[in-house]
């Protein structure tokens, strides 16, 4: 890449420092949100014996989708050797390792024992799936770091591929192991099917990217640089791809679903008459998250930089909400433990939970988030991780 | 024997001191195994052994509307609070619970007691990222407190709906032989112990019995001569979630 | 050169005389523990039990949980029945009851009393009739002098 220049961002401007101090303060009303949830219990939060997994979950799970998404774009320039990718993989190296340090971070903190990470990184239960995160998380970290080395350190360069290769097929692993997560559990109605995993990938694929162009046109338009239509127009195209990949996913799950009768009524629960969740799939996560984002990158909106802005955040709140109808969705229908009966009990049985997040909850899943953004936001000023200009000149001669 | 120590100054104590050392060395059959413990109750310094499973029969037909006997004596026994007497209901912690079940069609009901069904395939154990929730030797499942980090990802995976998490600090109001804390997870644990000391029952299974209902029955499953095993045989029963294949310990006859 | 080094003698003599002498240094607070209530003996002795106590606790609680042994010896509830308290009758509820003033002394933070409770297993004594009431009778009664009385066997077989 003797035609691409790597420059840090000078980060000096008060516009940075305001960047800064804002992410800055999410990130310390999640801690204040930790302090107060550690303290007092899971008492004051919103979830309970019923649901057992709120909102952190979502932002977590979310945030480590996307991340192993983030990923993508140095994949597909090292693996799969595409030129005009190359100079966009640092920044997509480092805003994997930011988001999954972020969902991390929001997930270890709100557990019931925060106080005993060590016994989690000591005592293991190998049919776990969790215990498996363990190692895949942290090797993720360990091989991402490489890769990422590899790509600022000319001496270790030409290990670029197989760094990216190893980053690449770890990363599918720890996805489907995120996806597993649920598809595992033979409890809920909603899980126990091997469909999540490869759900889980390609909602990574359309949450990562959604995520990098968002970062890649922040980052560029705020430094003054140049990015030229052509790496642009090339992303969004391929956004639209895996957009219409999640839709197609989701449309065979739950038609799949709707042809047993048992799933009758939790299909019913989710897409027609239950609480909150139809609102959430057909408005949040069909229309938001996937239709209107499609209508907008496959036509002539598309070419415009604002409508791709409102389409990357139009899926990142698909996205949340698809989390949100998946993880909390699946614990507001009731188990079903006497099949056709009626159930009812002093434990909240055979009823559909509801669920109400809290403040800390909210504060901590944004926290996460707010994470991710500030070590994005420090990396780009400390490491050469961004090129001086993409403009399409420049992007031409790398295709030669 | 602390008395063996001193040189007793006349001859009626040495006879006082023989006679009580006697007396006490004679409850001792043999190391560990003292004459007043019960039948099936193991010596204290034994590891439990899968020789023995524990498990309880529910007999659905005897169990009554709006009796909660079973829930009382296990919250009495274990220390939790009632559910009616929480400020925070809905997060609670629940042992054991009264389950109606009635039919759409008929509008027959149904009543019985739910608690953790002390699967022999337990799925929670399988999802513990660090092996707190565990299967006993003797087919209990519990929770090793000192581990549990309190994911709750064993709360997903129970099809039963088994555990609860503790919310909020208990501030010392733990039974000694029940130590329970914020942050962790737990369900019913056989009453182990009980189990343990030889009872031989549970709590619920106690207050059935003392009460007259004599819908719940505990024992030893491997035991083709404990009364669980010989009523199992008399009656059909079934498990709950049978098509989990999760072979449980819990038994229900007339559901 | 040798006055230099006489002087920077003089000086670090006095520094240590002053340090050795000073009030404040020589009357540093030593933790306050109470007695045990019952009981002679500990389970051992007490410079092995201040050094290893944690290690007895941490390798029979698994025994325990995990494999059903539940020995009196290295039990923690029988420490706490020895050690609780007189006047709060727990180990843990004023700085002077036995675990909380060595560990606030030492500022080592203890997580047992989370989960276990502080106090013994006094509420059992007042049933007598219940099968724990029962069993602390028993025993009660052979540390009282060894000779159990029909009656006392009577209370506990079920």
């Amino acid at each position: 890449m003797a035609s691409i220049t790597f420059r840090e961002v000078q980060g000096e401007s008060l516009k940075y420092w305001a960047l800064l101090g804002g992410i800055g303060v999410f990130v310390v009303f999640g801690l204040l949100a930790y302090l107060y949830m550690h303290h007092h219990g899971h008492v004051v939060t919103g979830m309970n014996n019923q649901i057992v997994w709120g909102i952190p979950h979502v932002f977590a799970v979310f945030l480590i989708v996307a991340a192993s998404g983030a990923l993508n774009v140095a994949s597909i320039a090292s693996v799969f050797n595409k030129p005009m990718y190359k100079p966009l993989a640092p920044l997509s190296a480092i805003l994997a390792l930011a988001l999954m340090a972020g969902g991390l971070l929001v997930l270890v903190l709100d557990l019931g024992r925060s106080d005993r990470l060590i016994v989690a990184m000591t005592h293991f239960n190998f049919m776990s799936m969790f215990t498996w995160n363990v190692f895949l998380y942290s090797g993720f970290f360990g091989l991402v770091g490489i890769y990422l080395w590899t790509m600022l350190d000319r001496n270790v360069k030409s290990y670029s591929k197989a760094a990216g290769t190893a980053a690449f097929i770890w990363r599918l692993i720890l996805t489907t192991g995120t996806g597993s997560l649920f598809g595992f559990l033979i409890a809920r109605a909603l899980y126990g099917t091997s469909m999540l995993a490869p759900m889980f990938i390609i909602m990574s694929f359309a949450y990562g990217l959604a995520i990098y162009l968002l970062v890649l046109m922040a980052a560029y338009a705020w430094t003054g640089r140049e990015l030229g239509d052509a790496v642009l127009m090339r992303l969004k195209s391929l956004l639209a791809v895996f957009v219409a990949a999640v839709l197609y996913f989701v449309v065979v799950y739950h038609l799949t679903n709707l042809y047993f009768a048992k799933m009758g009524g939790v299909e019913a629960f989710i897409l027609l008459n239950g609480d909150i969740y139809p609102m959430l799939f057909w408005v949040g996560q069909i229309l938001l998250g996937g239709v209107a984002p499609l209508l907008i990158l496959l036509t002539g909106l598309g070419k415009q930089r604002a409508w791709i802005v409102a389409a990357c955040l139009l899926i990142v709140v698909g996205g949340v909400t698809q989390m949100y109808v998946t993880i909390i969705g699946a614990q507001a229908w009731p188990l079903d433990m006497f099949p056709a009966m009626k159930v009812s009990s002093t434990f909240y049985d055979g009823v559909i939970n509801s669920y109400t997040p809290s403040v800390p909850e909210w504060f901590l899943g944004l926290g996460g988030l707010a994470i991710a953004l500030l070590m994005t936001t420090f990396a780009v000023k400390v490491l050469r991780l961004l090129p001086e200009s993409l403009d399409d000149a420049t992007v031409a001669k790398l295709e030669h | 024997m602390s008395e063996m120590n001193q040189m007793p100054a006349s001859a009626d104590r040495r006879r006082f001191i023989g006679a009580a050392s006697v007396t006490v060395a004679g409850l001792t059959i043999a190391p560990g195994v003292m004459l007043y413990e019960v039948a099936h109750g193991k010596a204290e310094a034994d590891a439990v052994t899968s020789k023995v499973r524990w498990g309880m029969l529910v007999d659905s037909t005897k169990c009554a509307t709006g009796c909660d006997d079973c829930v009382t004596a296990c919250s009495t026994e274990n220390g939790w609070e009632p559910v009616a007497e929480s400020k925070h209901p809905t997060q609670a912690p629940q042992w054991i619970r009264k389950l109606e079940l009635q039919d759409p069609l008929t509008q027959v009901t149904t009543n019985l007691p739910m608690m953790c069904q002390h699967c022999a395939e337990p799925p929670c154990v399988d999802v513990c990222p660090t092996g707190a929730s565990f299967k006993r030797a003797d087919g209990i499942v519990l929770v090793d407190r000192h581990i549990c980090i309190g994911c709750r990802y064993c709360m997903m995976a129970c099809p039963y709906k088994a555990r609860s998490l503790v919310h909020e600090p208990l501030n010392d109001t733990q039974k000694p032989d029940v130590p329970r804390g914020v942050g962790c997870v737990e369900s019913c644990t056989f009453c182990v112990q009980k189990v343990d000391r030889g009872d031989g029952t549970t709590a619920c299974v106690e207050a059935c019995t003392a009460a007259g209902h004599n819908a719940l029955l505990f024992g030893d499953m491997n035991d083709p001569e404990s009364e669980i095993a010989k009523q199992l045989r008399a009656m059909p029963t079934k498990q709950v979630r049978a098509d989990l294949n999760l072979n449980l310990g819990v038994r229900y006859h007339g559901i | 050169m040798r006055h230099r080094l006489g002087r920077l003698f003089l000086l670090l003599s006095a520094l240590f005389a002053f340090i050795g002498f000073t009030p404040v240094y020589a009357g540093a607070p030593k933790a306050v523990i109470e007695e045990p209530v019952k009981g002679e003996r500990c389970v051992e002795d007490e410079d092995y039990m201040r050094r290893n106590h944690m290690e007895l606790l941490k390798h029979h609680r698994d025994e325990t949980v995990h494999a059903g042994v539940r020995t009196k010896k290295y039990s923690l509830k029988e420490c706490i029945n020895c050690h609780a308290g007189k006047q709060t009758g727990s180990v843990t509820a004023a700085k002077e009851n036995f675990c909380v003033s060595c560990h606030s002394y030492a500022a080592v933070k203890i997580d047992c009393f989370d989960c276990h409770s502080s106090k013994p297993q006094a509420s059992a004594m007042k049933h007598p009739l219940t099968a724990e009431g029962a069993h602390l009778n028993h025993q009660m009664a052979t540390q009282r002098g060894g000779n159990v009385s029909v009656q006392d066997l009577a209370g506990v077989a079920k």
